[in-house]
């Protein structure tokens, strides 16, 4: 895999090189023309994208590029996924490799002007944490000092992992690794005192060690990691379609519009929000390019965004995460969906 | 030279007949399409690159990193820049090939001979090795040996101790970091003055054997030199040497130096894999040599080490220099191999995390390959220069 991180920056070159100069709504003709969303995900990490036995991939960052094929084609299964590594990730969307980049990417200013990126929205809001064994009697983050630290290469939490420590006045050794599952493993062999990452990665990782029981995550969160779906600089029109994706997965939940209901209602809301919505009144889709009743699509094919959220990381799931801030923006939480007008 | 009756010399071709204007013509044109794709290449680049509005240029070599690297050989925290961690990455790069480099070549030298001897046992213990190690891909052999074989060590609190002093563990192996005290030039000192005694004492005694044939005990009496005088001042100037002995403090044991297992792991698959390679290259440079120059030289009353030392290998080098180049160069390279355990060489470091922090994919990976590049043509350049002075001089 970490061959190709180095074959992926080499490709970007040449890609850079030889692409021709791309026109707006290049990637949605283009996603059209091959029939598929080529998605970026993660290489394993549970809730958010794992492939299983059987090749299926699920989660989170999975489930909104089958929303966004659910908009483009009418059918959510019309996504192919790519499993990239941290280190590789930036690489294969700026080649153009892959269309959308959905692997629990934290938002930051950098990624969006000098990468020559754009991150759509927030699927999930994230915080860094330690996860640590029971048996060194460690309470709490500020008594980590002088010890060694396992983590991800080329990730925010790379660098937060720093800043903590310097700004505690700490010292730490960093004991960095291109996949998550290694840095886990290696704090199993006891290679690292603890593993920093998103605490949804942590709880993550969590269950996949040999015993979950001698591990804890401190209490403490030491960074927001607002995580999102990324594409291209360039292209505003697919930078659109991508973001109102989640926005209507969003809206649809505030609506109380799930998977189930979502078909009938498109029939006989007499509420004009969920008339525009749902493409029963007006041409909305049109503007975006797609279908009139693309959101129908998401909704039935994919959920809303509770729906995604409790059947990968929620109480649908092993992880049994709490919605939190990912809550909507009623219910206390920060997810919001601006008006769909 | 003309004929009367042609009045004047024969027709010249048309010009594009003339095989020397030809040759000029095409030689231009696939030029100017070499130079016209570059400029295109380049151009569409720069284009795109601006498109997407991805940063482009070097200034970024100047920001702070912000993160952290396990082992640097200068001093580095995270508030270092990038160009800082360029220099970290190359010299764990250095480091991991020069050691690789010194191991393999005397590993490969002792059992390319081993492969040779006359002892059964030996010899084919040597064949195993170099069978087994040359035919296992390198990569495997670097998973083996960090997390088959380093993996399996203890924890720090349980760390196997040799002395009080050297420490074991999963997370290295801990030694004594000597201090040097004020008083320590005195014994540097001593030291060169020893070598170069020694080195003067080489000269002599082969200008004696030369003209009186009679041989003196260089090596013996060379090395007294080097242990007894700096030593000697070493306890004159009130023994200015101490240790930093490693102590477990807290998490991980604290002071000394530490051999991190990337690295152990990493320098063991170089150093076993290269090794065979450079077993193999000097079997055949000592079998290059003609079985009659020690059959000579036995006839001559010299006994085998004399004659290895003197007569075959001397000669063997001239054969064993040129593939031995390609070894070392091929070892360099293949630490490249260090991003697979993480261990911090200048592509995990360089063309991996900052290039990913920053995003400038072509300005990293330029660097990078132009640092291998140079590596690469300086070894060579190095070993062709002592090419050149072992290669037969003919008259």
């Amino acid at each position: 895999m970490r061959k190709s991180s180095h074959s992926a920056a080499v490709v970007t070159a040449a890609l850079l090189a030889f692409a021709g100069t791309a026109h707006a709504g290049a990637t949605l003709d283009a996603v059209k023309k091959k029939g598929f969303v080529q998605c970026g995900v993660s290489d394993g990490l549970p809730g958010f994208s794992y492939t299983d036995d059987k090749g299926n991939v699920s989660g989170l960052d999975a489930d909104l590029c089958r929303a966004v094929a659910a908009a483009v084609f009418g059918d959510a299964t019309k996504v192919k996924f790519t499993p990239l590594t941290a280190k590789e990730r930036f690489t294969a969307l700026q080649s153009g490799e892959i269309d959308i980049l959905s692997r629990n990417t934290t938002w930051t200013s950098s990624r969006d002007t000098a990468l020559g990126l754009n991150f759509t929205g927030v699927t999930y809001y994230d915080g860094q944490g330690f996860l640590v064994n029971k048996k060194l009697g460690v309470k709490s983050a500020k008594e980590l000092d002088g010890a060694s630290i396992c983590i991800q290469a080329g990730t925010t939490t790379e660098l937060n992992l720093a800043d903590y420590f310097r700004a505690n006045n700490m010292k730490f050794t960093p004991i960095s690794y291109d996949k998550s599952d290694e840095s886990a493993k290696a704090m199993e062999a006891g290679r690292c005192d603890g593993l920093t990452s998103d605490q949804s990665q942590l709880y993550a990782q969590r269950i996949k060690l040999a015993a979950p029981d001698d591990y804890i995550v401190l209490p403490e969160v030491i960074s927001k990691e607002p995580l999102g779906p990324v594409v291209r600089h360039g292209d505003d029109e697919w930078f659109d379609i991508v973001k109102w994706t989640l926005y209507v997965q969003v809206a649809a939940e505030e609506y109380g519009l799930t998977s189930k209901n979502v078909a009938e209602a498109a029939k006989t809301s007499t509420n004009p929000d969920v008339k525009r919505l749902l493409g029963a009144e007006g041409e909305k889709g049109k503007d975006f390019g797609l279908a009139n009743d693309w959101v129908v699509n998401v909704v039935r094919q994919v959920g809303n965004y509770g729906e995604m959220f409790n059947r990968n990381v929620g109480d649908g799931s092993p992880l049994k995460i709490k919605r939190g801030l990912n809550a909507l923006w009623n219910q206390g939480g920060l997810q919001y969906a601006p008006p769909f007008r | 030279m003309t004929t009367p009756l042609a009045g004047a010399a024969p027709a010249r071709p048309p010009f594009w007949n003339d095989p020397a204007v030809r040759a000029l013509v095409f030689q231009a044109l696939a030029l100017i399409a070499v130079i016209a794709l570059g400029w295109y290449l380049v151009h569409n680049t720069q284009q795109n690159l601006a498109q997407r509005g991805i940063a482009s240029g070097f200034g970024f070599l100047n920001n702070a990193a912000g993160f952290g690297i396990v082992q640097h050989l200068i001093d580095y925290s995270p508030a270092d820049s990038y160009g800082r961690v360029f220099w970290i990455g190359l010299l764990n790069t250095l480091l991991v090939s020069v050691l690789g480099i010194v191991f393999a070549t005397v590993l490969g030298f002792v059992v390319g001979i081993a492969r040779l001897s006359r002892n059964w046992l030996v010899a084919k213990i040597a064949m195993v090795y170099v069978e087994i190690f040359r035919n296992i891909p390198l990569l495997l052999q670097i998973f083996f040996w960090y997390f088959a074989v380093l993996r399996t060590v203890p924890n720090p609190r349980n760390s196997l101790a040799f002395g009080d002093a050297f420490f074991l563990n999963i997370r290295g192996l801990y030694v004594p970091r000597p201090v040097f005290g004020d008083d320590f030039v005195w014994v540097l000192g001593a030291l060169a003055l020893a070598v170069v005694l020694a080195v003067l004492l080489g000269r002599w005694a082969r200008q004696r054997q030369a003209t009186t044939g009679q041989p003196f005990p260089v090596f013996l009496v060379s090395l007294a030199i080097l242990v007894v005088l700096p030593g000697v001042t070493y306890f004159a100037a009130g023994q200015p040497l101490t240790w930093d002995i490693p102590k477990l403090a807290g998490f991980n044991f604290r002071g000394g130096w530490v051999v991190i297992p990337e690295l152990a792991a990493l320098l063991v698959a170089l150093t076993l894999y290269t090794a065979t390679f450079i077993a193999e290259t000097v079997r055949a440079g000592i079998l290059s040599v003609s079985h009659g120059q020690t059959e000579a030289a036995g006839a001559l009353g010299l006994p085998n080490g004399l004659t290895l030392r003197l007569i075959v290998i001397p000669q063997a080098m001239r054969v064993i220099i040129p593939p031995l180049t390609s070894q070392y160069l091929n070892l360099a390279k293949n630490s490249t191999l260090a991003a697979a355990i993480g261990y911090p060489d200048l592509v995990a470091t360089f063309a991996g995390t900052v290039l990913n922090q920053t995003g400038q994919a072509i300005e990293t990976i330029a660097i990078t390959m132009s640092v291998y590049l140079a590596l690469s043509l300086g070894i060579s350049m190095l070993m062709n220069w002592y090419n050149k002075r072992k290669a037969l001089v003919e008259r």
